[in-house]
């Protein structure tokens, strides 16, 4: 099938419950291009969808295949891999992340498959964190070790996957996006939480340079792909590199430096507890943090609304507004029959297709 | 899912279509680079370590004016010392008498060092990786110094002082065709008599896992203090002319052959210049 440039398009989001993908449906449903939208996920979606259809289904995505052939969607994009491993145990960062992407890539595979391109939001966690490392990952750096952490490992996998199966699809695009750490004003990751607290971890004697993607770039960044069909993997940043203490700086934050050798000893408990999220992964980024090189997106025509200063700035400001004026009260719960009720009723009244 | 936000109303305004590159707001509270360098900082290293170079080892160069005021340029010098203070004395030199700052690269393992690291960085040390150093030479038109003996020539004991070990593998070379860049080499005299190693405990640099724990004359001397306080040897330092390779940059490999041939080449000019030095040199102290 080739693409019709009249029809519009239909896509699939994986994990459409989770923050990215509640996003990108957002997103896409403001597309007039993008007919139909579907969403997957495993939860029940945090954010009000338009014109988009969820459905739920488990964690390894087993139903995908029935799926895209049943809707014939045309697109995949695939927000659910796991990129931070606070609340992940090891065995749900393989199921997800690697045998999702499994069955994701099995059902947009074969030689009936509907699907024309697979857009994936990957991490630079996979590039890893050594002291070996250069300073500036382009997309082909290799890793300087083999993968330490199961989050490394799980994407490092799903990666590789992704990479053997545009090998073996050449008529499907693949689109692979790797993204730095997020801040915004709106998501919560493990790093977010640390820095909106009055005090936030570092490493004794280490000062790490840490690059950050602003969460609206993240968004524009996997439409941008999307919508103008870039299949290649890229590397997703802002421009620049604050060190962590002029980050916790402008977030207001104090640092409360743990020794060198075994800094996660002292947190333990802490960390046990929940109280504070200190994955395995953030341990070596605040040692040696990591930079990715960004011209390959830029030079296929993404603007970046945001450098990484600017990421940790709106970050900071939505922390201001939350100590002055408190958490905003969610403004949404999912009712699945309410929702399948304004979709399909015959007495809901609905403007006409045009 | 472990990146759950909360939730949200808003719809991600799309602009996608906008060209217009009004510049992005990117202010920062320090002045920290990409490399981790500090202007700051390596004024405030300048200023302190300024009696150093004059007043301790009162370093003098010949030639300077063939370090290029513009463009990239790998600078190339011997290594010595336990300590090794070539390094800050070539850097401090350059950045006194031209003005352009000199990223100075080293073995990764001053990363791993707490504090160190941190003010290694600041003041102006990269980590030795190729990949760094083809970002700094061609992409930023930046001077870097390297030292191709690496800790083979900082470990070093006492009677081997000015025999230059085997240059690496020759990857500074590489670089350098890589990045068209010219490799300025340079000859330093004084350092090794600065901090002579007079022998190394093996185990001890495992247990602490240094790359390797020397005993130096200055312990000896001097104590506790004698590790970190260098003699006042006399410093000399000489600037040999830029050599320049008659290769097209941005290869994806290159002859292995010319690459070891050129490194013996620009090992064997430093060994020589050296040699003649010392030659000239009437006292260790005084020069």
């Amino acid at each position: 099938m080739a693409w019709s440039g009249t029809a519009g398009r239909r896509v699939l989001v994986t994990g459409a419950d989770t923050f990215w993908g509640g996003r990108t449906v957002q997103a896409l449903e403001a597309d007039p291009e993008v007919e139909t939208i579907l969403g997957l996920g495993t939860g029940t979606p945090s954010v009000p969808f338009g014109r988009a259809e969820f459905v739920r289904a488990d964690q390894t995505y087993s139903i995908l295949a029935r799926m895209v052939r049943a809707t014939q969607v045309d697109t995949i994009v695939h927000t659910f891999l796991i990129v931070d491993a606070a609340h992940a145990s090891p065995r749900t960062l393989h199921e997800v992340n690697v045998i999702g992407t499994l069955n994701l890539l099995a059902a947009a595979g074969g030689d009936d498959s509907p699907v024309r391109q697979v857009v994936v939001k990957s991490s630079t966690v996979v590039y890893g964190c050594a002291a070996r490392d250069p300073q500036t990952f382009r997309e082909d750096t290799p890793r300087s070790g083999s993968p330490r952490t199961p989050l490394e490992r799980s994407l490092v996998e799903a990666e590789a996957m992704v990479h053997d199966f545009s090998e073996d699809s050449p008529s499907t695009l693949v689109s692979v996006l790797r993204f730095a750490n997020v801040l915004g004003s709106h998501l919560v990751t493990s790093l977010s939480r640390n820095l909106s607290r009055p005090l936030c971890p570092s490493i004794a004697g280490f000062d790490p340079l840490l690059q950050f993607v602003q969460e609206d770039d993240v968004v524009r960044a996997l439409l941008f792909v999307t919508r103008n069909r870039i299949p290649g993997l890229f590397n997703v940043a802002g421009a620049g590199r604050l060190p962590w203490s002029e980050v916790a700086a402008r977030c207001g934050t104090r640092r409360v430096p743990l020794p060198p050798v075994a800094p996660t000893i002292p947190l333990a408990p802490l960390t046990a507890l929940g109280v504070v999220p200190f994955p395995p992964d953030l341990e070596s980024l605040l040692r040696y943090g990591r930079g990715v090189d960004t011209s390959r997106l830029v030079g296929a025509g993404f603007h970046y609304h945001y450098t990484s200063a600017g990421a940790v700035q709106s970050f900071a400001q939505s922390l201001r507004l939350r100590r002055a004026a408190g958490r905003l009260p969610t403004s949404y719960t999912y009712e699945h029959d309410v929702e399948q009720f304004f979709r399909h009723s015959p007495s809901v009244v609905r403007p006409l297709e045009t | 899912m472990a990146t759950n936000g909360r939730p949200s109303t808003e719809v991600v305004p799309l602009r996608l279509q906008d060209a217009a590159t009004e510049p992005l707001d990117d202010r920062r509270s320090s002045d920290v680079d990409e490399w981790g360098r500090s202007e700051r900082v390596r004024a405030l290293a300048r200023r302190l370590y300024d009696p150093v170079y004059t007043s301790w080892f009162r370093a003098e160069w010949d030639g300077m004016e063939k370090i290029p005021t513009e463009g990239g340029a790998l600078l190339v010098a011997n290594h010595g010392g336990a300590i090794p203070s070539d390094a800050p004395v070539i850097m401090h030199g350059i950045e006194k008498e031209l003005g352009r700052p000199v990223y100075g690269m080293a073995h990764y393992f001053f990363r791993t060092v707490p504090l160190v690291g941190t003010l290694w960085s600041r003041a102006g040390g990269v980590p030795a990786h190729p990949d760094n150093a083809y970002r700094l030479l061609h992409d930023q038109r930046q001077l870097a110094l390297v030292f191709p003996e690496g800790t083979k020539a900082t470990a070093k004991s006492y009677p081997d002082r000015y025999r230059l070990r085997r240059f690496g593998r020759g990857g500074f070379v590489e670089i350098a065709m890589r990045a068209g860049v010219p490799v300025v080499p340079i000859a330093v005299v004084g350092n090794e008599e600065a901090m002579p190693v007079l022998f190394r405990l093996p185990t001890v640099a495992r247990v602490l896992r240094l790359p390797y724990f020397p005993v130096t004359a200055n312990m000896l001397a001097m104590g506790p203090l004698g590790v970190v306080v260098p003699f006042p040897a006399k410093f000399r330092l000489k600037v040999l002319d830029p050599i320049v390779f008659d290769v097209p940059p941005d290869q994806e490999r290159y002859s292995k052959n010319r690459v070891m041939e050129e490194a013996e080449l620009v090992r064997a000019l430093l060994q020589e210049t050296i040699f003649d030095m010392l030659r000239d040199r009437r006292s260790v102290w005084f020069g």
